[in-house]
């Protein structure tokens, strides 16, 4: 008996110190974490790095953008990540994080677009809509005919919105809260519809101007307000959430040619066959008009640097530079075929300068 | 009065009769019932799936230029190593097809062979220089999508904005399949590749090494811990103390927390506290460990309960101490069980995924782990990273590991029947 004992202790006690022994010793490969939608453009780069240097391949996890800056702001040890990717910026309060945590100087490099397309069933009717439309059809309160008076959602059909719609249901598959997609689905169509209203518009207004006054608390407030009025999403059954899995979303709308669904221009532009892209505010979803910014719902794509870990770990300024040659993001690179919507020539090649010149972000 | 008594019986004879039938009826059918929910699943997982272990191979004449190559007539490896092989493949594909104009054609002519083909024809070259200013007749993969149409998954009949290939591309790949220049052969990089973003490319040997490494550290780390404490609390815990039932109510208890639980904990403790680097089949293998413990003591119990009272007698009665009654009779008898037991657990480890979310081991690692400190991912993680891609060639790929995946959970099924089969004890 007393075997086993010893032989359990000695097996705890030696994985506890290898363990131990292990965060110390230097790390040979990058990491990186973050944001699920520059994941597929993220690993791309890292596996060309991998291939074109011979060095090892970054591991990239993908986290959700604020997981991802949690893990990225805890601090500066080798045990955290070097890099981590945003589909949206950097907030004051995770920058404000990292700076307590020690994390000082941070990169931030902007690799491209990413659309989020709105689409339905090649089965399924052509849908034009308005962004005003698809807030109606979706937000949880709708300003009624009464200036600064809301009422709960009382469209079912897109016909009852607006009578050139079709008549069907109002059913439409997007990503759950926890999703980035869905924080920039609310804030880009949502809220583009919603600002249509000028009182809601104005409320947005005076939250600046107190602002300016100096009245944080009132600002606030006002933002809070206005955010409340445009970014809650009904919870009738109206909007389906479909969970993070976009195939899935295709997949249900080819079942239900009914039905309308949320996802990344990528996952459009792979199933071309099965769905088609409504048009929004007059504009078609493609490459090219996402592209020069006519198609309304789109959004930047970030990646952020730890200054610190350059030179302590391995290959981070190499990584820095495959990302940003235009063998990758540029017109003709290699993420444009994965569906990254490059940036101008010109911001091109500011941020190339700025990334691989390692310029901290000042906020 | 008797007569009376068999009259009523034979009444009910009928509807008794009748109650069985239906009884057995309502068992066949639900036992049909699962059976066609596993039917349809398999056979939807292997339709999908089978594809996936043929790949597309693309024929091109290469010119090795040295001049495109970038090359001068002295040359270090290192330059060997950088030379611009993209150029020289993208110059033979213009040979090959004359007069592609404009952009996006030119962009579409480059996509017919896979990304690999640039780091192939480098390894290939560096291994024979002698080929440089030679034109070589050499097999790519082809890239996805072609490999998607050779299978059948791109309809022509569609309108071309509908289709991933357009008229010209269908054009240059009606040239190729008539100059017998594309080939469908066994796909040997699924088992020899690890993960790529580029689904000609993705194998699983990165994700099966990873699994291997993990359910070893799982294996080292829950088999002794598991059995010692099923052999303590069987055979020397004393009996009706409440902190031995607390302990058994609790080890009860924990067989059935959600798996997430553990991962959570491992997150906690074994990164948090002790500093275990993330994403490594170290801190799998922990936590799988903390998941797969209860299930190995209870069936440990179950197994060391079964031995008959009467082997610790005789061995106790021989003048055998309690330990070596134990561990020389009661532990081997009750051996089969305990390794059934491990075997299940174990195979249950190996699908899961939820703890394993928690810990960093849900990411892209295109290189083979070597180590139990290497950042690996495991194959119930590599199914559900491709199930989330957005490419199309993804799909089958997805169904084919995931056969790979039941075929293990089979195996290890399967060695711990017959395990029990050939080592159990009638008593």
């Amino acid at each position: 008996m007393k075997n086993i004992y010893k032989s359990t202790a000695v097996i705890i006690a030696s994985s506890a110190i290898m363990s131990i022994s292990n965060s110390v010793v230097a790390r040979d490969y990058i990491d990186v974490v973050g944001s699920s939608t520059v994941y597929p453009f993220a690993t791309v780069v890292a596996e060309t790095f991998g291939k074109k240097t011979g060095s090892k391949t970054p591991k990239i996890e993908s986290t959700g953008s604020g997981g991802g800056m949690k893990l990225f702001c805890a601090g500066n040890g080798i045990s955290t990540p070097d890099i981590t990717n945003a589909s949206r910026r950097i907030k004051l309060s995770e920058y404000n994080k990292c700076q307590k945590n020690g994390v000082k100087d941070i990169v931030e490099v902007m690799i491209g677009f990413d659309g989020i397309a709105i689409a339905n069933s090649k089965q399924g009717p052509t849908f034009d809509l308005t962004r005003r439309e698809l807030f109606l059809a979706l937000a949880k309160q709708v300003p009624s005919n009464q200036a600064g008076e809301l009422i709960d959602n009382p469209y079912t059909k897109w016909n009852d919105i607006n009578p050139a719609l079709p008549n069907t249901k109002i059913e439409v598959l997007g990503p759950p809260p926890t999703s980035g997609t869905r924080d920039a689905f609310a804030e880009l169509a949502l809220q583009g519809g919603c600002f249509t209203y000028d009182w809601i518009k104005q409320i947005k207004k005076d939250s600046k101007i107190a602002k300016k006054s100096g009245d944080k608390s009132l600002a606030s407030q006002l933002k809070k307000k206005y955010k409340t009025i445009c970014h809650s999403i009904r919870e009738d059954g109206s909007y389906v959430e479909a969970g993070e899995n976009d195939n899935l979303i295709v997949e249900k709308l080819r079942a239900n040619p009914k039905a309308l669904g949320v996802f990344g221009f990528s996952f459009l532009d792979q199933n071309s066959d099965v769905v088609k892209g409504v048009v929004i505010d007059g504009v078609k979803i493609d490459f090219e008009a996402i592209a020069d910014g006519s198609y309304p719902i789109s959004r930047p794509l970030y990646f952020y640097v730890k200054k610190s870990h350059v030179g302590k770990v391995p290959g981070i300024k190499e990584f820095i530079a495959e990302f940003t040659s235009e063998d990758a993001w540029g017109e003709d690179g290699y993420l444009t075929d994965k569906g990254l919507i490059p940036l101008s020539d010109d911001a091109r090649q500011k941020m190339s300068d700025s990334a691989n010149g390692l310029t901290p972000l000042k906020m | 009065m008797t007569g009376n008594t068999t009259e009523i019986i034979k009444l009910k004879l009928a509807k008794r009769y009748a109650k069985e039938k239906r009884f057995k009826l309502y068992g066949i059918s639900a036992i049909a019932v699962s059976i066609a929910f596993l039917l349809s699943l398999l056979i939807n997982i292997s339709v999908t799936g089978l594809p996936a272990f043929q790949q597309t191979y693309i024929n091109i004449e290469v010119d090795i230029d040295s001049k495109l190559l970038k090359l001068d007539s002295q040359y270090s490896e290192q330059e060997l190593f950088r030379a611009n092989y993209s150029k020289v493949i993208k110059q033979s594909l213009k040979t090959m097809f004359p007069g592609v104009k404009g952009r996006k054609q030119k962009r579409a002519l480059r996509q017919l062979v896979s990304k690999s083909a640039i780091y192939q024809l480098r390894d290939f070259v560096i291994d024979n220089p002698s080929v440089i200013n030679t034109r070589q007749s050499l097999w790519f993969l082809a890239r996805d999508d072609v490999d998607v149409f050779m299978k059948g998954g791109i309809d022509r009949s569609l309108p071309e904005s509908d289709r991933r290939l357009k008229d010209f591309q269908l054009v240059w790949v009606d040239k190729l399949l008539a100059e017998n220049r594309l080939e469908k052969r066994f796909n040997v990089s699924f088992f020899t590749e690890s993960d790529s973003r580029e689904p000609e490319q993705a194998g699983i040997k990165g994700a099966m090494i990873g699994s291997l490494l993990t359910m070893l550290v799982t294996m080292l780390l829950s088999f002794p811990i598991g059995v010692s404490a099923a052999i303590y609390l069987e055979e020397f815990a004393p009996k009706n103390n409440k902190w031995v039932d607390l302990i058994e109510i609790n080890i009860n208890n924990l067989a059935a927390v959600p798996s997430i639980v553990f991962g959570l904990l491992g997150l906690a403790v074994f990164i948090g506290l002790f500093g275990v680097p993330r994403s490594v089949p170290l801190i799998g293998g922990l936590v799988l460990t903390l998941m797969t413990l209860p299930t190995i003591i209870i069936t440990s119990r179950a197994a060391l309960k079964a031995v008959p009272p009467s082997i610790r007698e005789a061995a106790l009665g021989l003048g055998a101490s309690r330990v070596q009654t134990t561990f020389h009779h009661v532990v081997p008898a009750a051996m089969p069980g305990i390794l059934t037991g491990t075997i299940i657990g174990m195979a249950q480890a190996l699908g899961e995924t939820a703890p394993l979310l928690m810990i960093g081991m849900v990411a892209f690692i295109a290189d083979v782990p070597q180590g139990i400190t290497d950042p690996s991912t495991v194959l119930p993680v590599q199914i559900y990273l491709w199930s989330d891609s957005p490419e199309r060639a993804f799909t089958e790929r997805t169904s084919a590991a995931i056969m790979v995946l039941l075929g293990f959970l089979i195996v290890m099924n399967f060695l711990a029947v017959i395990m029990r089969k050939k080592f159990e004890k009638k008593w």
